[in-house]
């Protein structure tokens, strides 16, 4: 079975910029993909190389096996973009938005699943509204219902929840999520970085147009990140003691390895006469994994 | 019906322009409607064209002018409508082949050049006494003329990034080589310099082989304005084809 999506070497620069550089990259199908970076990594324009909306200098894209620029219409079948621009046409009403989408991909009797979208996305009582009547919550909900349509087995979202409401994302996890346990592949970028734990099971992270990181999820917040062991004392801690550990606030942090560190830290700092007056301990993120990557940082405790 | 990429957008297109039927239809043949009150008050009794009395003479330019403006603005203001408001990539992301995307963007073009076009003629053909000579001419030429129109609009709605840029496309090259072709006048009255001038404008040719159908005369055999306005079509379609293909300001 071909990969879900393959890209291989794929570089584009627009002027000097040099947007993508040589990226590689292999999905599976039934993935759940983080892609994630700052602003201006690339992240959108790999995708709209995907989407062909896009024409890449070099390197090949692939969708379930086919080329997006020399089997363009069957690549497109297979995928959906959820665009990261909240766009809308002002014509038409949210239902002949879908119904149009799905005559673009050959499909005519769309309704029961347009109806099902609808409902899956809280659009229902929308239908018949307007697109410039809805608010932006509402207009991204419709986004995602357009790149849905036909039903790709391949589903990239662009900063879907990006300037979007608790509720919504909500909702559009939940939708996600089921699409995703019923096969499909689902790629999404954000710069909400708990979602992306949460949600993803493999993330690559892109730097100025180059995957930096490439990983489990669960392998990135291991080899980056590490847990810390966070306490407030009512006396001053020895020096000997704060080496590796890092103040704020009147809170210190001793990073930790393994749990058998924790019982000898504590040990040593009663012996130093210090009280303890708070405590807790830190899980790794993705977030601190996250700020290492992008600065560089090598895996493992921070330095 | 048939759904495809094609069917759709042509579709979609002509629900665009009939969703706001008041600007786009009606404005424009009110706009006709005017240039004939005040034209043929001003002219008729004092020129005749072929025969023909002026009015009547006039009604058949100003269908054509019609069909040819409304057919440009179609395709221009729904792309760049579409490209600046970012909604273009609803028809990108599809699978719909640059023949498709061209197919139907010209052919809705067409309707609504029939449909104001039609407007136009039901409101002015009370004016004057309008014969139908040869009726397959002003088929010919209006489908030939609106695909032309079309097919520039296309090709300004994908080259202009803003409004102001399709404004000069229409003020500077469509609006003149309308206004200076014919429809108001028999180019055999100008001037000899202006008649050679008139005789390189292929809009003149698309209005007088248009006005032979109604007439069966014109200043031009319908032949020679056929082969001129086919071979205009012919370079303009081969030329946005190659654009479109190329993927030009649409796929970077
Ligand atoms: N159409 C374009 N023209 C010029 N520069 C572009 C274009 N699209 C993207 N860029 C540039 O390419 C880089 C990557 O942008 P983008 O893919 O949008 O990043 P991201 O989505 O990760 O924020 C940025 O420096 C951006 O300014
Ligand atoms: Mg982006």
């Amino acid at each position: 079975m071909s990969a879900a999506i393959r890209i291989q070497q794929v570089s584009k620069s627009f002027g000097n910029v040099q947007a993508l550089d040589r990226v590689d990259l292999e999905i599976q199908p039934g993935e759940f993909f983080g892609l994630l970076g700052p602003n201006g990594a690339g992240k959108t324009t790999l995708i709209s190389a995907l989407a062909g909306l896009v024409r890449p200098d070099a390197g090949s894209l692939r969708v379930m096996g086919h080329d997006v620029q020399a089997d363009y219409r069957a690549a497109r079948r297979l995928l959906g973009v959820v665009p990261q621009e909240l766009v809308f046409d002002p014509f038409f009403t949210v239902r002949e938005s879908l119904k149009i989408q799905s005559g673009y991909f050959g499909i005519g009797d769309n309704e029961s699943w347009i109806d099902e979208i609808l409902e899956n996305l809280g659009l229902t009582t929308k239908a018949n509204a307007n697109m410039r009547m809805l608010s932006g919550g509402m207009k991204r909900r419709v986004l995602v219902a357009q790149a849905l349509v036909h039903r790709p087995p391949v589903i990239v979202l662009d900063e879907p929840t990006a300037g979007v409401d608790v509720e919504l994302r909500q909702t559009l996890w939940h939708f996600i999520r089921r699409l995703n346990e019923a096969g499909h592949t689902i790629v999404l970028t954000t710069h909400y970085l708990e979602e992306a734990e949460n949600l993803c099971t493999r993330i690559a992270m892109l730097k100025a147009g180059r995957v930096v990181a490439l990983d489990t999820t669960a392998n990135l917040l291991r080899r980056f990140s590490v847990h810390s062991l966070r306490l407030r004392t009512d006396g001053a801690m020895p020096a000997s003691l704060t080496r590796g550990a890092a103040e704020n606030g009147g809170w210190w942090s001793f990073p930790f390895d393994s749990f058998d560190e924790v019982e000898p830290l504590l040990a040593s700092i009663r012996a130093a006469g210090c009280g303890i007056g708070d405590l807790e301990i830190g899980k790794p993120d993705l977030e601190e994994v996250f700020v290492r990557v992008m600065q560089g940082q090598q895996e493992g405790r921070a330095s | 019906m048939s759904y495809g990429g094609f069917s759709t957008l042509l579709y979609k297109e002509v629900l665009r322009f009939w969703k706001v039927a008041s600007q786009t239809v009606a404005a424009p043949v009110l706009t006709a409607l005017l240039y004939l009150l005040i034209f043929s008050h001003v002219l008729e009794g004092h020129v005749k064209v072929h025969g023909v009395a002026y009015t009547a003479f006039l009604i058949p330019g100003l269908v054509m002018m019609s069909v040819l403006q409304n057919a440009f603005a179609n395709s221009s203001s729904s792309l760049i409508q579409s490209k600046v408001t970012g909604n273009i990539v609803f028809i990108l992301l599809p699978p719909i082949s640059y023949l498709e995307f061209f197919a139907a963007y010209v052919l809705a073009s067409v309707v609504r050049g029939f449909v104001v076009g039609t407007g136009v003629l039901l409101a002015t053909f009370w004016f004057a006494p309008l014969t139908f000579a040869e009726p397959v001419w002003i088929l010919v030429f209006a489908l030939m003329g609106g695909a032309i129109l079309g097919s520039l609009g296309v090709i300004a709605g994908i080259w202009a990034d803003k409004f102001d840029q399709l404004a000069a496309f229409q003020n500077f090259l469509i609006m003149p080589l309308t206004f200076l072709s014919g429809v108001f006048y028999s180019i055999n009255s100008l001037p000899p310099f202006w008649q050679r001038v008139s005789h390189w404008n292929p809009v003149f040719y698309m209005i007088d082989g248009f006005r032979h159908g109604f007439f069966g005369v014109s200043d031009a055999s319908p032949w020679l304005s056929l082969s001129v306005v086919g071979a205009c079509l012919a370079l303009l379609t081969a030329f946005t084809l190659n654009l479109l293909k190329r993927g030009y300001k649409l796929r970077a």
